[in-house]
């Protein structure tokens, strides 16, 4: 079974500040992450490694310090990884052509793997994309896969409803957070992780033409949130009176 | 040519008003998508579109490869520039996949849309509800999706005319195909249109404790209790039509109290639009504080049947 695991480094939104002044994040120095649903993809993969063997390829399309996080992917159980730096102007259309360019340059694959969204932009377009441009079954916010040998067998969580669906393959899936407790590499892990290589390939070798992003960032606009702030600490019985007042003052007891 | 589609009436409805905003601007019409069946398309022209289009397929259950090449063929016979889609799930699958087979740009769950220099231009949360992105288009066609309740369905027009056309579509077949359908546990609780919600987290100790939050809810007659996510995912305590944030459902009730939920940035990314925000946390220093109004320092298991006998009270 030949695994593709699409993972890509991320801010960490916990630890975004906000400029006081002109209310816009600050994101230089903003440490940086692997997604978290990429890691539950990683660990779906492993967990179909181990039961029908195969290879597991990590996919990243990002800044080369990206090698660093994509270590810890190698240690928890992938076998290489291959890193792409994007061109100066990438939008969602160039970084899902860089992607599936990769994905057919690696040549064979039964599965990919893509978390639902990434914690930073959220827009869960990468892997129908891929699959689109690819041509291949799309199954997205798996919770729960199985794999047998000529199939995937796959619930997608539409909340109130689960679809229940079947795939040959190649097929390409994006997982949600609930379908596994990724796992903790061990130090051994760790350790034989830095003989597996990752390989670095330039955007132009992976697309035939120059990639045009058909979207263009105007402004990141910050969020205000004014709140009262108003915080009772001390004596339990008088906080809770003080707020039921307030409570009422404000209209929404009624 | 603006078109609209969802597999939900309500959103469609939705959507029909900024499309016929937009159109108007542009001197275009709009053209509503119905797949499978027409029982709502007089509705859709009655909402604001000038074409309904009701593609007749064997598939019948929504599924991403099929409908995306019926929007396809759609979209280049009629020349559509512009493509609403309803922001649920199905529809998120469908706009990426048709934006990689038009090769176009694509914005997901879009709370602004407008004009801004003749090209359309689109606001959505990103870094988890941090900031906010404006994106201008560059090129045709465009795709947006739009999540449910931003926009307002148009006042019924009974006398708008239009045409509905029924047309044959040869889908793509996708290897892949739909087994059965399972109904998930759920308490049919719409916390969407809640007034008043009530939300518990990790702060509870274990699942019977929740009467503490349900107590509170119903004094407040807002009787709706909400809840972050590890308890609808992982404990499981409550069925995830509860789950407020990021990932969860968007509320904005005139009042949200929050007990026991530390204010991570992805519950507050559900909950920032609320009027008056309540939290109650035992740390002084938990980050809900700073998104609230009021706030009580203290264990909750203390707190919570105090504020409910006082409410009780005021409320008489
Ligand atoms: C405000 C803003 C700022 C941006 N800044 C940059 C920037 O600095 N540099 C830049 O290159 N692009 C940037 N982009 C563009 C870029 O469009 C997105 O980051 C990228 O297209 C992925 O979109 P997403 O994060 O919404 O992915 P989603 O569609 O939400 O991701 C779903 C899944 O697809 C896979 N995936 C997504 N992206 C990658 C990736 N890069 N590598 C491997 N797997 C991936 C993962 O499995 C992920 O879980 C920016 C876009 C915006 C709106
Ligand atoms: C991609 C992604 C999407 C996510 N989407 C969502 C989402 O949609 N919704 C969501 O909610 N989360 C979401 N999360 C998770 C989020 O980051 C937090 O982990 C989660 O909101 C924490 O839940 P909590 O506040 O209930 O628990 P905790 O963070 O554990 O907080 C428990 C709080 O209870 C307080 N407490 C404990 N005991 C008492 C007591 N006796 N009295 C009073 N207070 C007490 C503690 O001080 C603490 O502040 C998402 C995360 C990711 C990565």
């Amino acid at each position: 079974m030949n695994i593709i695991v699409c993972a890509k480094q991320v801010v960490d939104v916990a630890e975004i500040k906000v400029d006081s002044s002109t209310k816009k994040p600050i994101l230089v120095g903003v440490p940086q992450k692997i997604s978290d649903m990429d890691k539950n993809a990683l660990e779906e993969a492993i967990k179909i490694k181990e039961k029908h063997g195969g290879k597991i390829t990590i996919l990243t399309v990002g800044a080369p310090d990206a090698k660093e996080r994509m270590k810890e992917l190698l240690a928890m159980g992938a076998d290489e990884g291959v890193l792409i730096p994007p061109p100066e102007h990438a939008d969602y259309h160039v970084i899902a052509h860089l992607l599936a360019g990769a994905i057919q340059k690696i040549g064979s694959y039964d599965i990919i793997l893509c978390g639902e969204a990434s914690i930073d932009m959220f827009s869960g377009q990468m892997g129908p994309r891929i699959a689109g441009l690819l041509n291949i079954p799309q199954i997205t916010y798996a919770q729960q896969v199985t794999v047998e040998q000529n199939k995937v067998i796959a619930e997608r969580n539409l909340g109130e409803k689960a679809i229940i669906i079947e795939s040959p393959f190649p097929v390409l899936i994006t997982v949600t957070k609930e379908i596994n407790q990724p796992r903790l590499p061990s130090l051994m892990a760790i350790l034989a992780s830095s003989s597996k290589p990752i390989h670095e390939w330039p955007a132009t070798g992976v697309t035939a033409e120059a990639l045009v992003p058909k979207l263009q960032t105007l402004d990141i606009k910050g969020i205000p949130m004014q709140r009262k702030n108003i915080i009772y600490q001390n004596d339990l019985d008088q906080s809770v009176g003080k707020l039921v007042d307030e409570l009422a003052k404000v209209g929404v007891l009624r | 040519m603006v078109l609209v589609y969802s597999d939900e009436k309500k959103l469609t409805l939705e959507l029909l008003h900024k499309a016929s905003e937009l159109a108007k601007e542009l001197h275009k019409k709009v053209i509503a998508v119905a797949v499978g069946h027409d029982e709502h398309a007089t509705e859709y022209l009655e909402h604001g579109a000038d074409l309904v289009v009701v593609a007749e397929t064997s598939q019948h259950q929504f599924k991403a490869e099929e409908y995306t090449s019926i929007l396809e063929h759609i979209i280049k016979e009629h020349s559509i520039e512009i493509v609403l889609i309803g922001s649920n799930k199905n529809g998120k699958e469908l706009a990426g996949r048709l934006a990689a087979k038009l090769d176009a740009g694509c914005v997901m769950d879009c709370t602004k849309l407008y004009l801004h220099d003749k090209k359309l231009t689109t606001e959505r949360i990103v870094y988890s509800g941090n900031a906010i992105a404006v994106e201008q288009f560059t090129s045709h066609p465009q795709i947006v999706t739009i999540p449910s309740k931003v926009f307002d369905p148009l006042p019924k027009n009974p006398h708008q005319k239009g045409e509905i056309i029924k047309k044959k579509f040869d889908s793509e077949h996708s290897p892949s195909k739909i087994q059965r359908v399972q109904e998930m546990k759920s308490e049919g609780v719409n916390v969407e249109d809640a007034v008043i919600i009530v939300s518990c987290g990790r702060g509870f100790k274990k699942k019977e404790d929740i009467k503490l939050v349900s107590e509170l809810a119903d004094v407040l007659k807002g009787r709706t209790v909400g809840c972050s996510r590890p308890i609808a995912a992982d404990l499981k305590w409550l069925s995830e039509d509860h789950w407020i944030g990021l990932s969860g459902h968007k509320v904005k009730p005139k009042l949200y109290v929050a007990c026991g939920i530390s204010g991570q940035i992805q519950h507050i990314a559900g909950m920032r639009d609320s009027g008056v925000i309540v939290a109650i946390n035992k740390d002084p220093e938990a980050l809900i504080f700073k998104s609230a109004d009021y706030g009580i320092v203290g264990d909750l298991y203390e707190i919570l049947p105090k504020l409910t006998s006082a409410i009780k009270e005021k409320m008489g």
